[in-house]
C-alpha cells in the first residue's frame, strides 16, 4: 500500500471532524532569557489551523514566525522558554506534555520542514539512511517496509528514479531534489500538522513554484494541516487559505489571504505589501516602509510598530488589543485602514 | 592525483635529506667526529683503523655521501654499548614504543570523545567545566611531572599497577605484545595512560568545539523534529560528522606519541626506543643517537604523507584544488 | 593595533576629526580598558599575583633562605632526606624537608626556580628576536625569500617542539648553553609564524603605504610602523612559549639530557628526587615539581587572560 492512497483513506475521515481545529495556539508567549535582558520572541500570539487547512504565517526575519513554529514541536533551546499559554494540538496541550510525548509526536503527528535544504539533511548520512530512522523511531516496522514507505514518499513529492536517490548522499543531490527529500519526510508519516519554515526561499524561482504546488496539492489530499511560514506574502498569497501577519512577536492581523492581500487593515500589512513588487503595480514606485524591525530587547510599551506607522498618535502608546473587525478577521491596531477596506 | 603525490614524494625525499644533513653535520662539524663516532674506549691503533674504516680521513663531502650510502642501506654503525648494528638494536625496541604509543591512542579516543561530547552537550553544567578545567591542565602540566605523580599514587600509595617494564607478553596473529596478557596489560596502564593525557586534552578541545559547533546545524535540528532519540541524534547524526576532522588530527598526532614516548618511556622504564635514546645519550652511544633521530624523522615524514594523501581522497574541495592546477 | 582601532571607533561615533587632545586621552584609554578587562577574571588576577611574587622570590633568593644550598660550608650532609618540618642541624626548621646532599629544599627550590626562569625567559628572548626579525623581514620582502623561509617554518612546525629540542641535546650534548640553544631553536619558528600572519595584514594597510610615500625608510616602516602592531599576538604566543620552554627544560634535565648537576634546575631537582620516590621520600621531588607546576600554570593562565583581552576576535 502506497503511501499516498493510505493517507487518502484517513483524508475523508478527518475532513469530517474539521469543525474542530488541529492545532490552537493561545495566548502563547515564548522569550528567551539573555544577559542583555529577556527577548519576547512570541509575545501573546494566538491562531488556529484546521484539517487541511494551509495558514500563511509571514512577517520579517526576527518577527517571531520561526519560533511560533519551534514552539509548535517543542524545541526551544534554552536560553529561551515557552513562559505561558497554550498549544492544544488535536486537544491535547503540548506546553505542559512531558518531553517524551513531544519527541513521539514529533516526525509523526507534527513534522516541520526547514528553510535551507542545504543544511537540513545530515552531510554525511545516506538518504535512505535519513528516511528510514524518521519511520522506525516512530513505528515498529522491518527495514525493508520501511524503505518501500521511504521510495514511495519520494515518488509522491516528485523524484525521478527514487531508487538511487535512496543511495545518495545529501552533496550528491540538487537543492531543490534536497528540499523535496526533506518534504518527503515531512509526510512519511502521514502527520496531522506541518510546519514549514520558509522551505522555498533557498530555492530558484521556478523549483520554488513546482515546491508550493506539490506542497499545496498533497496538503489537499491527505487532509493535512500546514503552518507555511514565510517573509514573502507573495508566496503565501496563492497558497494559504488564511494568512496571519506578524511583527515583533505579535500577530498584529488575521483573515482569509484574498482579504488580507486585497484589503489590508493593519498599516504594517499595508507597507507589507506595498513593498512587494506586482504586475498592476509596474512602473510605480515600490513602497518602502521606513525605519528598521525594532529590538525585541526592552521593546517600549505600546504598538511595537507606532515608531515606523505614518498614522501612529499617542493612543499608540497604549497596547492595542486584539479587534475582530469581522468574523475570522482580527487585527491589534488602534488605526486600521478601515476607509481603504470599505471603498 | 598522481601528480600531486609525486610532488608530495619529492617534498618528502628532500625533508629527509635535509635531516639527514642535518644529523650528520650535527654529529661531524659541531663535535668532534672522533670523540663522536669512535667508542672512546678503544685504543690508539683502533681509533687510527676505525678513523680510516670510517673515511674520517676525506674531505667533508665526500663523508657525508659515504654517510648517506649508510642510511640507504640500512647500515648506521654499530652500537658501541651493545656491539650490534643500530638499526637492529631500535628495531628491536620499536615493537614496544608501537605497543605503548596505539594503546595510548586507545585511551585518547575513548576517554576524549565521550568527554569532549558531554562538554559540548551541556557547556553550562559545571561538570563540563570539570572537563574543561582538565584538559587545560592537562595541556600545561608536564608528562613528566604528572608520571611521577602517577606513580607515587597508583604504585607506592595503592600499590594497584606496577610501575616499571613491560610485564609478561604473549604471541597473538605473529605480533608479540604485552597486550595480550593480563600482567603486561597491567603493566600497559600507567605509562598509556601518562602518554595519552596530552592526547586526551587534545581530543576533549576538539570533540567539545566540533560537538558545539554540530549542535546548532539544521541537520541536528531537523534530526530533532523528526523525532528521533537523543541518543540516535548524538550517537550517529552528531559523532558521525564531528569524528572526520578528530580523527584526522588523531592520526597526525600518532608521530608525536611516539616521540613523546621518549619521556614515558624513561619514567616508567618501559624498554622502547625512547628509553635506548636517552640511555644512548646519557653513554654517548652516538650511532644509535643517529639511526634514531632518522628513523623518527622518517616516520614523521611517512605519517604527514600518509595523513595528506589520505585527506586528499576524502576531501572533494582538496582534490578539486589539485585538479586545477 | 588597539590605539588604532579606538581612534576610528572614537571617530565614527562623534563624527568629528579628532584634535590633538582627544588623540592623547584615546591613546590612554585603550591601556586602561586593557588593564582592567584582564583583572576582570579573578583566576586571571590571582595567576598574575602568583606569578609576581614567583619572579620575586627567584630574584631575592640568597636574601629569603636559610641556606645557599650550593656553597658546601652551609650544607651538612647529616641533614640528608629530612623530612618536612624537621629541625636542621644547622638550628633552622627545615618547612620543606631536604634532599639527599642534606640541602634545605626549601631554599633548593628557590635557587632552582632562578635557574628555571632564566633558561626559559633567555631562550624566550632570543627566540622571540630571531623569529621575529625572520617573520617580519618574510612578511615585508615577500617573494622567494618569503616562500623559502616560511617552508622552513613551516616543515619545522610540523615536528613538536619537544623532539626538536631532543634532537638537539642528543647531537650538541649537555650544558645551559646548549640548552638555551635547543630551546631557541625549537621555539622560534611559532614567532616567525606569529608575527608574519599579523605583519602581512598590517602591511596592506594604508598607514604603511602613507609612511612609504613620505620617503621613510624600509627599516623604520618595519620597525616603527609595522612592528607595534604585531605585538599582542607576539605577547600572547610569547608568554605561553615561555611557559612551554620551562617545562621542557624541566623534562630535558628530568630525563638527564638537559642541565648538569652544576645547574639544578628545578627539573634537576626532580631528577635527584626521583631514586628517593620509590622508599616513600616523596618530599624530594613533589616539592621541587610542585613550584614548577605552581609556575607553569599561573604563566598559561596569565598568557590564556591575555590572549582573551588582547584578541578582538574572541571577544563575546
Amino acid at each position: 500500500m502506497s503511501v499516498a492512497e493510505d493517507t487518502l483513506e484517513k483524508t475523508s475521515s478527518q475532513r469530517d471532524g474539521s469543525a474542530v481545529p488541529t492545532l490552537v495556539v493561545e495566548n502563547l508567549k515564548t522569550h528567551f532569557f539573555t544577559r542583555a535582558g529577556a527577548v519576547k520572541a512570541v509575545d501573546d500570539v494566538s491562531f488556529s489551523v484546521k484539517a487541511g487547512e494551509i495558514l500563511g504565517l509571514a512577517g520579517e526575519s526576527g518577527s517571531g514566525k520561526s519560533i511560533t513554529g519551534f514552539s509548535v514541536l517543542g524545541l526551544i533551546d534554552p536560553p529561551g522558554r515557552i513562559v505561558s499559554g497554550a498549544i492544544r494540538f488535536n486537544g491535547e496541550d503540548l506546553v505542559t506534555a512531558s518531553p517524551e510525548r513531544l519527541q513521539d509526536l514529533r516526525g509523526n503527528r507534527i513534522a516541520m520542514i526547514f528553510q535551507d535544504p542545504m543544511m537540513t539533511l545530515n552531510p554525511v548520512l545516506r538518504v535512505d539512511t535519513q528516511m528510514i530512522e524518521a519511520i522506525q523511531a516512530h513505528r515498529k516496522m522491518d527495514r525493508k517496509a520501511a524503505r518501500q514507505r521511504a521510495y514511495d514518499a519520494l515518488e509522491m513529492v516528485g523524484i525521478p528514479s527514487p531508487g538511487e536517490r535512496l543511495n545518495a548522499y545529501p552533496h550528491q543531490l540538487s537543492g531543490g531534489m534536497r528540499q523535496r527529500v526533506a518534504i518527503a519526510i515531512a509526510f512519511l508519516n502521514e502527520p496531522d500538522l506541518i510546519i514549514a519554515d520558509e522551505p522555498t526561499t533557498a530555492l530558484d524561482v521556478t523549483i520554488q513554484a513546482q515546491i508550493l504546488h506539490e506542497a499545496q496539492a498533497l496538503c489537499r489530499r491527505t487532509g493535512t494541516a500546514m503552518i507555511w511560514i514565510t517573509h514573502d506574502l507573495a508566496v503565501v498569497a496563492g497558497l494559504a487559505d488564511r494568512i496571519a501577519v506578524m511583527y515583533a512577536g505579535r500577530i498584529v492581523e488575521t483573515g482569509q489571504t484574498d482579504e488580507v492581500i486585497d484589503h489590508p487593515l493593519h498599516p504594517y500589512s499595508v507597507g507589507l505589501l506595498g513593498s512587494v513588487p506586482s504586475a498592476n503595480k509596474r512602473g510605480d514606485r515600490l513602497n518602502q516602509i521606513p525605519g528598521m524591525t525594532p529590538s525585541l530587547i526592552g521593546l517600549p510599551s505600546g504598538c511595537a510598530f507606532k515608531a515606523r506607522c505614518p498614522r501612529a498618535d499617542d493612543h499608540c502608546d497604549a497596547t492595542p488589543e486584539v479587534i475582530e473587525e469581522m468574523p475570522g478577521r482580527e487585527i491589534r491596531c488602534h488605526h486600521p485602514h478601515r476607509q481603504e477596506a470599505g471603498a | 592525483m598522481s601528480e600531486f603525490m609525486i610532488r608530495r614524494l619529492l617534498q618528502s625525499a628532500i625533508v629527509i635529506l635535509a635531516m639527514s644533513a642535518i644529523v650528520f653535520f650535527g654529529v661531524n662539524v659541531v663535535g668532534d667526529p672522533v670523540d663522536m663516532l669512535i667508542n672512546p674506549e678503544a685504543d690508539q691503533a683502533d681509533i687510527e683503523a676505525t678513523i680510516r674504516a670510517l673515511g674520517l680521513d676525506r674531505p667533508i663531502g665526500e663523508q657525508y655521501l659515504f654517510f648517506l650510502k649508510g642510511i640507504w642501506v640500512g647500515d648506521f654503525g654499530k652500537s658501541f654499548i651493545f656491539g650490534q648494528p643500530a638499526l637492529q638494536l631500535i628495531l628491536q625496541r620499536m615493537p614496544a614504543t608501537m605497543e605503548l604509543a596505539f594503546a595510548a591512542l586507545f585511551l585518547s579516543i575513548v576517554i576524549g570523545i565521550p568527554l569532549g561530547l558531554f562538554a559540548g552537550l551541556r557547556p553550562e553544567s559545571n561538570v563540563s567545566k570539570g572537563i574543561m578545567a582538565g584538559s587545560i591542565m592537562g595541556f600545561s602540566l608536564p608528562t613528566f611531572w604528572v608520571g611521577l605523580m602517577m606513580i607515587i599514587i597508583f604504585a607506592v600509595e595503592l600499590g594497584w599497577l606496577p610501575s616499571t617494564g613491560r610485564g609478561d607478553t604473549a604471541t597473538f596473529l605473529g605480533m608479540t605484545s604485552s597486550l595480550f596478557t593480563l600482567d603486561g596489560l597491567s603493566h600497559v596502564c600507567l605509562p598509556a595512560f601518562n602518554l595519552a593525557l596530552l592526547k586526551i586534552s587534545l581530543v576533549v578541545r576538539l570533540t567539545r568545539a566540533g560537538t558545539r559547533e554540530a549542535v546548532h546545524q539544521d541537520y541536528i535540528k531537523f534530526a530533532r523534529a523528526k523525532g528521533l532519540s537523543s541518543r540516535r541524534i548524538v550517537g550517529v547524526h552528531l559523532l558521525k560528522n564531528i569524528l572526520i576532522p578528530v580523527v584526522t588530527v588523531i592520526g597526525l598526532e600518532f608521530g608525536s606519541l611516539i616521540a613523546f614516548s621518549v619521556v614515558t618511556e624513561t619514567i616508567f622504564a618501559w624498554p622502547g626506543m625512547g628509553k635506548l635514546l636517552i640511555e644512548s645519550i646519557l653513554v654517548l652511544d652516538r650511532p644509535v643517537i643517529v639511526a634514531y633521530l632518522m628513523i623518527i624523522v622518517a616516520l614523521f615524514v611517512l605519517i604527514n604523507l600518509v595523513v595528506d594523501i589520505v585527506y586528499s581522497l576524502l576531501d572533494p574541495r582538496v582534490r578539486l584544488k589539485d585538479q586545477g592546477a | 593595533m588597539t590605539v588604532e582601532i579606538t581612534q576610528q571607533s572614537a571617530d565614527a561615533d562623534a563624527g568629528l576629526a579628532i584634535t590633538q587632545e582627544e588623540t592623547a586621552a584615546a591613546i590612554e584609554t585603550p591601556f586602561r580598558r586593557f588593564v582592567s578587562e584582564f583583572l576582570e577574571s579573578r583566576l586571571a588576577l590571582g595567576a598574575l599575583f602568583t606569578l609576581g611574587a614567583i619572579i620575586l622570590a627567584a630574584i631575592f633568593a640568597p636574601f629569603i633562605t636559610p641556606q645557599d644550598p650550593y656553597d658546601l660550608a652551609q650544607v651538612d650532609i647529616l641533614d640528608g632526606r629530612l623530612p618536612p618540618g624537621s629541625e636542621a642541624f644547622t638550628e633552622y626548621t627545615m618547612w620543606l624537608g631536604s634532599d639527599g646532599a642534606g640541602r634545605d629544599l626549601y631554599s633548593a627550590i628557590l635557587y632552582g626556580l632562578r635557574i628555571s626562569l632564566a633558561v626559559g625567559i633567555t631562550s624566550g628572548i632570543i627566540a622571540i628576536a630571531i623569529g621575529m626579525s625572520v617573520g617580519l623581514s618574510a612578511a615585508y620582502i615577500g617573494g622567494r625569500f618569503e616562500t623559502f623561509v616560511m617552508r622552513i617554518v613551516d616543515l619545522q612546525l610540523s615536528f613538536p617542539a619537544a623532539l626538536v629540542a631532543l634532537m638537539l641535546v642528543a647531537l650538541l650534548g649537555k650544558g645551559i648553553d646548549k640548552i638555551i640553544l635547543a630551546l631557541v631553536v625549537a621555539q622560534w619558528a611559532y614567532y616567525a609564524r606569529t608575527v608574519r600572519g599579523s605583519a602581512l595584514v598590517e602591511r596592506s594597510k594604508e598607514y604603511v603605504e602613507a609612511a612609504a610615500s613620505l620617503g621613510l625608510s624600509h627599516a623604520r616602516i618595519m620597525f616603527r610602523h609595522i612592528l607595534p602592531n604585531c605585538l599582542a599576538p607576539l605577547i600572547v604566543v610569547g608568554t605561553i612559549q615561555t611557559a612551554h620552554a620551562i617545562a621542557l627544560e624541566a623534562t630535558l634535565s628530568f630525563l638527564g639530557v638537559g642541565l648538569p648537576q652544576t645547574e639544578p634546575s628545578l627539573g634537576v631537582l626532580i631528577a635527584n628526587g626521583f631514586e628517593y620516590m620509590l622508599s616513600g621520600k616523596y618530599w624530594i621531588s613533589v616539592f621541587p615539581g610542585i613550584a614548577l607546576l605552581i609556575t607553569i600554570v599561573s604563566i598559561n593562565l596569565v598568557g590564556d587572560q591575555l590572549r582573551d583581552v588582547l584578541n578582538p576576535r574572541l571577544k563575546r
